[in-house]
């Protein structure tokens, strides 16, 4: 029984913002499928009462004291587009200029 | 070609000594690393001139003050995920080429406080995803035991550099194994200190509640070392415990009498376990009663779960870590998109491998609505359960010995197109990145002429009995002295 096909695939594609060729959205469907399979195994474990273990540990806090951060030329050296004060993108909004 | 390195403790020796100068180490790492690169492919890139400006510096200071730490003057290596201010930090991924780090991993803090010097960046698995450095946009690392071999993953390139006596210290990360396994796969120790012990700023996030940083080294002595100077509380990682650094190198008393080492039973009858490795780890286990340990029959029994529980956990993990590479404020941008969803998709599918899309896909899968409870909250609630197989079998032991892989190292190209299989290798290692637990990987014979490597798991808190256990049984035995002969 096939657990995910392509089209499940492409569809969780969008949602990680992967565009998939198809030969390789059917790849990795195979890839997924036998990989849902092994950890299928989970299923028939009864865990009790367990509680799930992320549920459990507290956040440490400290204190909210001002600081310095990364100075902004150093926070734009990387990016692929800047204005010297904001990083750049392509138009959000279909048909808008970039910029 | 250079004569390989020895370890950092007989190098501070010979520093110390006067014998030597950290300029003629850090000459003889770099040289050893250009001559070996065409086999090995172990750096992905050295930084020669500010490695010999820091060497001459720290011999300057010899003789006018106190060495800084073990570490001064002695040339290392980290892994391509861990930030250096000015240099690259690329996680052998495409989408980070390119990228120059803008600050200093906590860790790379305090290892340039203590003298110690970098000699270069290793391979990896892309992102740390993987268990034989052949995910990697550089190609993969080979085995110095065998180059038609992998040298495990994913931080097989730090394995293969202090296997190869290029240096004798390196740093590595572990989110399910990538310290431990390819430290067995290449003959050496690995250690994963538990989680929080070291802090993880500046290492690239892979799965947070899992990652580690550790050292990489011939001896169990050197480990313990480093692990002193780079652990300690860091307020700029929330989870970092709250504790002053360790004092592990103290704790090496050669003595282990009233020790208790526990044996699971589920994996010394593992059946997907190699006899030979069984076999070895067995004999192991011998060597430290004979040391004064005492051995006693445990059971974990929830550990056949524990590849299952890992690979829902850490891929979920993962695709939300890396969310943060969409070609916007650093990384790889897909030139000429129409908008700016299309950038998105074109550079991240432009970007990663083949390996990560895989687990980002399923770590979505396994977030995403009507499969949360199945798979993610299943996970975390099997996790809960290993958890509490950890502490009832550590409620009567100091520490569990069991194999660190099934297997010895494998072929390279054997398992790239099969990764279930791959993730099978991990089948010994994750649970301890599921617990929490430090861990270690130590030598303990060999199979077919390549190095077994045995694994102690400790109590939360207690990387030193890990270390006085494997230092002890580094006294009484000499598989970590073994080199491999790596062709001219």
């Amino acid at each position: 029984m096939s657990r995910i096909g392509r089209a499940e695939v492409e569809r969780i594609g969008h949602l990680a913002r992967l565009r998939l060729e198809p030969e390789e959205a059917d790849a990795l469907a195979r890839d997924l499928d036998a990989i849902l399979g092994y950890v299928a195994e989970l299923e028939a474990l009864d865990t009790g009462g367990a509680p799930p273990a992320s549920e459990s540990p507290v956040t440490p806090l400290r204190e909210d004291r001002a600081a310095a951060s990364l100075p902004l030329e150093r926070a734009l050296a990387n990016a692929p587009a800047s204005d010297g004060s904001a990083f750049l993108v392509p138009p959000v909004l279909e048909g808008e200029d970039e910029g | 070609m250079t004569e390989p390195l020895g370890t950092a403790a007989e190098l501070r020796r010979a520093l110390d000594a006067g014998e030597t100068t950290s300029a003629a180490l850090v000459e003889r790492a770099l040289a050893r690393a250009e001559a070996t690169a065409p086999r090995l492919n172990a750096f992905v890139g050295l930084r020669a001139e500010a490695a010999r400006r820091e060497a001459a510096e720290s011999d300057a200071r010899r003789g006018r003050e106190p060495a800084r730490s073990p570490l001064d003057g002695i040339p290392i290596a980290l892994k391509d995920n861990i930030a250096q201010a000015g240099e690259p930090c690329g996680c052998a991924s495409r989408i980070l080429a390119g990228y120059v780090s803008p600050y200093d991993a906590t860790l790379v803090e305090r290892l340039r406080a203590a003298g110690a010097i970098v000699v270069g960046r290793t391979n990896m698995d892309e992102f740390a995803m993987g268990s034989s450095t052949e995910h990697s946009c550089h190609g993969p690392t080979r085995n110095p035991w065998d180059l038609a071999r992998s040298p495990g993953g994913s931080s097989g390139g730090s394995a293969a550099a202090v296997a190869a006596g290029i240096v004798p210290l390196a740093f590595g990360s572990d989110t399910g194994g990538s310290i431990r396994q390819p430290a067995s796969f290449t003959g050496i120790v690995g250690l994963k200190p538990g989680y929080g012990r070291v802090s993880r700023y500046g290492l690239v996030a892979f799965a947070s509640s899992l990652d580690q940083l550790g050292p990489l080294a011939r001896s169990a002595e050197d480990c313990a070392a480093a692990l002193d100077v780079v652990s300690g509380r860091d307020p700029r990682d929330s989870t970092s415990l709250p504790e002053p650094p360790t004092r592990c190198r103290e704790a090496l008393a050669g003595d282990v009498a009233g020790l208790a080492v526990g044996l699971p039973r589920e994996a010394l009858a593992g059946a997907g376990c190699d006899p030979e490795v069984s076999r070895a780890v067995e004999e192991g286990a011998r060597e430290l009663e004979k040391a004064g340990a005492t051995l006693r029959e445990v059971s974990l029994p929830h550990t056949r779960y524990a590849v299952a529980t890992y690979y829902l956990i850490c891929t979920a993990e993962a695709s939300s870590n890396l969310a943060r590479f969409d070609g916007v404020r650093y990384g790889r941008r897909a030139e000429s998109a129409a908008g700016l969803t299309e950038m998105y998709e074109r550079s991240r599918s432009e970007g990663f491998g083949r390996e990560v899309k895989r687990r980002i896909l399923l770590g979505t899968y396994v977030l995403s609505a009507g499969y949360y409870d199945a798979y993610y909250r299943k996970a975390q609630r099997v996790r809960a359960l290993l958890r509490r197989d950890f502490e009832e079998a550590l409620a009567s032991c100091d520490a569990l010995l069991l194999p660190t892989a099934p297997e010895t190292a494998f072929p390279l190209g054997e398992r790239t197109a099969d990764p279930l299989r791959m993730y099978l290798s991990d089948v010994y290692t994750v649970s301890a990145n599921l617990t929490g637990a430090p861990a270690l990987s130590l030598p303990c014979g060999f199979a077919g002429g390549l190095p077994v490597g045995m694994q102690l798991v400790g109590r939360s808190g207690d990387e030193a009995t890990l270390l006085r256990l494997a230092d002890a049984f580094q006294r009484r035995t000499d598989y970590h002295l073994r080199r491999p002969e790596l062709p001219a």
